[in-house]
């Protein structure tokens, strides 16, 4: 890798893994439980996510020295509704479906845990690329987790990916695939529980693989 | 040879592999073990936990086999070519209807619990044994194995191992597999079609266009709920000649199961009684607003607060509930007072749930579930009020 520093790259791929923002730091979990029924919303949160905490963590790092720090959870809150604003708007204007869909979650970014977090643990202390790389890998690390948990809940809720129904045709009387051998959707993962079991389960397999995870 | 030797001849051969949990389950279900301890004093009582367990599903046994009967009785009475209850017509209904579903119940559930021992290397844990009878018992007859089996790998794995198997799990295995099948598949869980067997059959195939009559078996509850004039005799409700859950239709073969519990001291005669006070104690409330005419014929609550406190306990699955799932030892109240409330409060808001829940008119799963959620907090403030007066009363004496 020429283009990073080995320390540059254990900033992105860190949150990936080993230091996963939703598995092992478990914060952002109200999002990871809202959103998940369908594989869509997931992506494009976690896009989102990647706009906002990127480009967050390089406008408060860059204004870091001038933020007096009796009022800098104001001045936090203040680039990330202007951030979330954007996206916000975004989608209202390409994908009007979708965003009503997210509907408040899109503006409940901002009390994203994960972000106030990265804003105050690493871009307050850094320079604006590290804090770009630190919040790009945070965020992908949280879209990661809320995709698989999507993917899941999609295909095993609904029967389908991406809207595209996978499993065969539910409907009665023209019933195909999975269903016409009597296959039916469970309801069950497109209720919000379902989502902390799948979460649950994600980090049991993670922490089973690397033992160094597993807290007392 | 005979049988014990052999298995213990297997035994000593495994012994150190990680088959070994495997073969010494089998073994010790069968035969109390050959060893004794080589040092130090020791108690030895009769039963064990394998022993223990054994005992509860003695206490089903008869609500299994009227279960079955009463499954192709009232399969036949829906069909309006009746035969009598106890006819081998009857029993072979339910019996090729409800053994798939006990087969599959104890087949997946331990078959998880032997690769759980096996992967972690401990001996395997004798839970499921109750929760393998228990589930069949529960579920409507026409629910399909596949969805029995993927509840069953759920509530075993979700509801018991992750917490580090039986004796630590927070939630009763059984009703965690029921809960799962009744919020994943409502459909088959729910409604007038599911509770006789051949009614779902019988709805798709007029759905798929074929001339039949459709039948329907709504249980006492679901007609209660929806405000309609139920067609069964108190007799009936108590008997179990009605339709429902496979094994929870008959008060009376669960009354004499918990009575078999109580005289075994296995089960928790405090948990039964104060649960059946819990109920009759709400059941009081909602009959008094009714005479009190604070709630009107019209409002959708009226069928099932206007029913009269005693007969909730004669119907749905608060029986089974109470007898068989409230007392089981590792989710319910360890302490003695504990337990009263425990009991009490499962009483009561399974009369409550089932009255105001619109979906879904029983309220007993999700009570004891809630309860079981609570029991370590309730023995938690238990013992510290014990601590307490012990405190205080030291004081006294000190002073």
């Amino acid at each position: 890798m020429g283009l990073l520093s080995k320390k540059d790259t254990k900033l992105i791929t860190d949150p990936l893994a080993d230091n996963n923002p939703i598995t092992i730091q478990v914060l952002g979990i109200c999002s990871a439980l809202a959103i998940t029924a369908e594989l869509k919303a997931s992506i494009v949160m976690s896009i989102s996510v990647i706009f906002v905490l990127g480009v967050g963590n390089v406008v408060i790092s860059l204004i870091r020295n001038i933020i007096p720090s009796k009022i800098r959870i104001i001045v936090q809150l203040v680039v990330v509704a202007a951030l979330v604003i954007i996206v916000d708007q975004v989608l209202k204007a390409f994908a009007y479906e979708l965003s009503k869909t997210l509907s408040v979650f899109v503006g409940l970014i901002i009390t994203n845990c994960i972000i106030m977090g990265r804003f105050e643990a690493f871009a307050l202390g850094n320079g604006p690329w590290r804090s770009f790389l630190d919040g790009i890998g945070n965020a992908l690390g949280y879209g990661v987790i809320l995709i698989i948990v999507g993917f899941f809940r999609e295909l095993l809720g609904s029967g389908t990916l991406l809207g595209y129904p996978v499993l065969g045709n539910p409907i009665p009387g023209e019933l195909s695939g999975l269903y016409a051998l009597g296959y039916e959707n469970n309801g069950f993962m497109l209720l919000s529980p379902m989502a902390l079991i799948v979460v649950g389960i994600i980090i049991w397999v993670q922490r089973s693989k690397n033992k160094a995870l597993i807290e007392d | 040879m005979g049988l014990k030797s052999t298995l213990h001849n297997l035994k000593e051969k495994y012994k150190g592999t990680k088959m070994a949990p495997a073969f010494n389950a089998l073994h010790t279900f069968l035969y109390l073990p050959n060893e004794t301890t080589h040092n130090g004093t020791h108690i030895k009582v009769a039963d064990d936990l394998k022993r223990t367990m054994n005992t509860v599903i003695m206490a089903m046994i008869p609500c299994l086999i009227f279960g079955m009967f009463n499954a192709g009785y009232q399969h036949f009475a829906a069909l309006g070519t009746p035969v009598d209850f106890l006819s081998w017509d009857a029993f072979y209904i339910g019996l090729i209807k409800v053994l798939p579903l006990v087969i599959v119940s104890y087949g997946v559930g331990l078959g998880i619990e032997f690769l759980f021992a096996i992967i972690k290397g401990h001996e395997v844990e004798e839970g499921y044994l109750v929760t393998g009878m228990l589930v069949p018992l529960i579920v409507p007859i026409d629910t399909p194995l596949w969805m029995l089996a993927v509840a069953v790998v759920f509530g075993v794995v979700i509801g018991k191992e992750i917490f580090g198997g039986t004796g630590m799990n927070i939630l009763n295995p059984a009703l965690t597999i029921r809960a799962f099948l009744f919020f994943a598949y409502p459909t088959w869980m729910s409604g007038d079609k599911v509770w006789v067997h051949g009614a779902v059959a019988r709805d798709k195939a007029i759905a798929a266009g074929e001339n039949l009559d459709a039948i329907s078996g709504e249980t006492i509850l679901g007609a209660l709920a929806q405000g309609k004039e139920t067609v069964y005799s108190v007799a009936d409700m108590f008997y179990g000649f009605i339709p429902g859950s496979v094994g929870e239709t008959s008060t009376l073969l669960i009354l004499l199961g918990g009575l078999f519990l109580i005289f075994t001291k296995i089960g928790s005669w405090r948990i039964m009684l104060s649960s059946v006070l819990g109920a009759i104690v709400m059941g009081l409330i909602f009959n008094g607003l009714v005479n009190a005419e604070v709630i009107s014929q019209g409002s959708k609550f009226y069928g099932l607060m206007s029913t009269p406190y005693w007969e909730h306990l004669l119907i749905g699955g608060f029986a089974f509930g109470t007898v068989f799932m409230a007392t089981d030892p590792v989710t319910a109240s360890q302490t003695n007072k504990g337990k009263w409330i425990y009991g009490f409060l499962i009483g009561f808001i399974s009369i409550m749930i089932r009255v105001f829940n619109p979906a879904y008119p029983e309220g007993v799963m999700l009570a004891i579930l809630l309860m079981n959620v609570f029991a370590p907090t309730i023995d938690h403030y238990v013992v510290q009020g014990n601590v307490k007066q012990r405190m205080k009363r030291l004081k006294v004496k000190n002073a």
